[in-house]
């Protein structure tokens, strides 16, 4: 205890309640229907939309909506210790309760039989992956026209050295006491995607979803700058 | 008919047609690269990594390192591998899974050109003689695809190995030091379609080529590694034009290396 | 020079005030953006104008199909919607015997073709029986975002008007995205870098004027 935080001051300077710094750019491949570019704090993200286009093999298609079918994927070299490619339990279960956080915004009845087809590619990982994974993704789906309600936003608080702090970094993550990623969409503030592990009481869990909730808002805020800063480049 | 997806036969016969004029879909001349960047150490978590953009494709290249055990035959010498990911992220034809006879293809032609022109002193990576090497990871992630991934996968691993590190300090080896490398070979593809033959295809010259051929060559224009592809010919003419017209070709790309 | 640009999720008005549109939804009586758009009004009723997205067929839309695949009696063709739609023999212009319809259509050619009918499950099926329908045989095709189809062809069609004159090519736009150019030497090129400028600054105005300028311009 006492290692992380000294004088109400993280490892890397920043306040219980500050996130890290975050660069999005909305529509930055060529191919794809819609892209995104994200970096927040260490983490480096590139996420892709295809879709809607007809789901493939036909008896996965399914006749009153969309599929929504969002990949994970760690580059070898994003980590460490080099990560062997394709997927493993990890990353299939960030791609399943990702695609099932998504889905929760878009309107996939106007799409029978098709799927919407999300890559989420982590280049480089600082810890808090998966929420700038979302993050990118919900942009990447604004950009591709996908019909939504809102543009989901992800963020994560925890608990380290017995303070509840937001967006935890590496050294937090692996010495903290919890960690606790949520997805909403900012403007109703529902929540699409709930994780947690370690150790919390009743009322440290509420401060911490409550300043996760704040962060994500701040970060909602950065997406919507990109995506119309992308449409007011003009010659 | 084509390895990445459906082309229209319009799309065909114009191509051909601008061919016999002289002309590229594009623009270009046949012996014009399209616009090529390089961007150096992008990623904090690999040991040495670029990103290359040959007009609107677009490779990430990450080297790792780690210790194992050398090949019996060569005990005295690290080793390295190669792999190229073609993730659903770059091409909507791109599908998840293990790496497709494609993506072998590539990763083997540009391993091949790196390991023959001696680019990595694979001599210089040993711990423990016979017992404990470096491995040399080298992997290619397409992020997005136009065209040309031979050249653009290996531009990417050159540029990637030329500034990696040996992580001594994350195995208490003592002082992280230099990647111990040579002169970087340079890879350049051409593909063939109707009696025309262009450098550097872009997706549409891909999908219409009946035959490709890379060759890599190193600082003396010599040649290191040689991959012809695809079901149509060349003749030799043919072959040892395209190896002249690499030559050129190779110095102004490595002067983009150098810099 | 910009048209106001909404988001998903982004408030438009009182459910009470407007009418929801296109491209918008209700919510707690509220009216919503439902995706990244053009904010237009129009009388009572409120839309957003999509400014990316696949193409949404709907009937009666001309369109530049690519066969997939020549079947007993019909061909399956890619108008680039999320479905392929087909193309009866009876729909063709041609008289065709059971089992040759390769004869006439092959994979990989193209045709011009009117949406006919759309069912619920979105199968679609075309015609061929209406005035501009016809195999391709020539000239080239580019593809742009189906939801810039309305500012290549303009006003009255004033847009393609433009290009035209200045180009001196045959241009035909097909709803989904599809563009079938034949031009004189040399001018293809101008011709499709105008119409990728159109795509990439659809959502601004005077876009015309800009248009003419560059083609004036690089005519010298």
């Amino acid at each position: 205890m006492g290692e992380l935080i000294k004088n109400g001051i993280r490892v890397d300077g920043r306040k219980p309640d500050e996130l890290r710094r975050i660069k999005i750019e909305a529509g930055v491949l060529y191919r794809a229907d819609g892209s995104c570019y994200l970096e927040w704090g260490g983490n480096k993200i590139l996420a892709a939309v295809y879709g809607p286009r007809e789901a493939l093999p036909r008896h996965i298609q399914d006749p009153t909506k969309a599929l929504v079918n969002a990949r994970y994927n760690m580059a070898s070299f994003s980590v460490q210790e080099r990560k062997r490619p394709g997927p493993d339990r990890r990353s299939t279960e960030i791609s399943k309760v990702t695609s099932e956080a998504l889905e929760a915004v878009i309107f996939t009845e106007l799409f029978p039989r098709t799927t919407i087809d999300i890559n989420i590619e982590v280049l480089d990982a600082e810890a808090g992956t998966r929420c700038a994974g979302i993050t990118a993704a919900a942009v990447a789906l604004a950009d591709a026209g996908i019909p939504m309600r809102d543009i989901p936003v992800a963020c994560a608080a925890g608990k380290v050295d017995g303070v509840v702090v937001l967006d935890l970094t590496r050294e937090e993550d692996q010495g903290g006491e919890a960690d606790l990623p949520i997805a909403i969409a900012p403007r109703s503030e529902e929540i699409l995607l709930l994780q947690m592990d370690g150790h919390l009481t009743y009322k440290e869990f509420e401060e911490a979803i409550e300043l996760a909730i704040k962060g994500a808002k701040q970060v909602s805020k950065l997406q919507k700058e990109a995506l119309m800063r992308k449409y007011k480049k003009v010659e | 008919m084509d390895m990445f997806g459906k082309i229209s036969a319009v799309k065909k016969d114009y191509l051909l047609g601008l061919a016999k004029e002289g002309k590229r879909v594009d623009g270009r001349g046949f012996d014009e690269y399209r616009e090529i960047t390089i961007e150096r150490n992008v990623i904090k978590n690999a040991e040495g990594s670029a990103k290359v953009k040959i007009g609107n494709t677009m490779v990430m290249a990450g080297i790792k390192l780690e210790i194992g055990e050398p090949y019996p035959d060569s005990p005295e010498e690290g080793t390295m591998t190669t792999s190229v990911e073609l993730p659903p992220l770059a091409s909507p034809e791109f599908e998840p899974g293990p790496p497709t006879p494609d993506a072998i293809e590539i990763a083997r032609v540009i391993d091949r050109g790196i390991r023959e022109s001696e680019y990595i002193h694979l001599d210089k990576l040993v711990v423990e003689p016979g017992e404990k090497v470096w491995i040399v990871f080298i992997d290619i992630h397409v992020l997005d695809y136009d065209g040309n991934l031979f050249d653009a996968g290996s531009l990417a691993a050159s540029a990637a190995l030329q500034n990696a590190i040996i992580p001594n300090e994350r195995h208490e080896l003592g002082d992280n030091a230099p990647l111990p490398v040579g002169k970087p070979p340079i890879s350049c593809t051409f593909v063939k379609f109707g009696d025309s033959i262009v450098v550097d295809p872009n997706l549409d010259e891909e999908q219409v080529a009946e035959a490709r051929f890379t060759v890599a060559l190193d600082e003396n224009g010599d040649i290191r590694a040689t991959q012809k592809g695809l079901a149509g010919s060349f003749t030799l003419d043919e072959i040892k034009n395209n190896i002249n017209r690499a030559r050129i070709h190779a110095k102004n790309i490595r002067k983009l290396l150098e810099e | 020079m910009i048209r106001q640009i909404v988001l998903p999720g982004t408030f438009l008005a009182e459910a009470g005030s407007k009418k929801a549109g296109k491209g918008t939804f209700i919510e707690n009586n509220a009216i919503y953006s439902a995706r990244l758009g053009i904010l237009e009004e129009r009388g009572d009723y409120i839309n957003v104008i999509p400014l990316s997205g696949a193409y949404e067929p709907s009937i009666g839309d001309t369109v530049i199909g690519i066969v997939e695949e020549a079947m007993r009696n019909a061909w399956l063709i890619d108008i680039n919607a999320p479905y392929p739609a087909l193309l009866g023999v009876e729909e063709s212009p041609w008289k065709i015997n059971y089992g040759e319809t390769a004869k006439y259509l092959k994979a990989g050619e193209m045709v011009i073709a009117v949406i006919a009918r759309i069912d619920e499950a979105r199968n679609i099926e075309l015609t061929m029986k209406s005035k501009p329908c016809r195999k391709i045989e020539d000239g080239f095709i580019i593809e742009i975002q189906p939801t810039k189809v309305p500012r290549v062809i303009g006003k009255n069609a004033s847009m393609l008007s433009v290009i035209k004159k200045y180009t001196g090519c045959w241009i035909f736009v097909g709803q989904n995205g599809r563009i079938w150019l034949k031009c004189p030497d040399e001018r293809l090129g101008l011709a499709i870098e105008a119409i990728r400028k159109i795509e990439s600054e659809a959502h601004t105005v005077g876009l015309t004027q800009r248009i003419e300028k560059m083609l004036r311009d690089r005519n010298g």
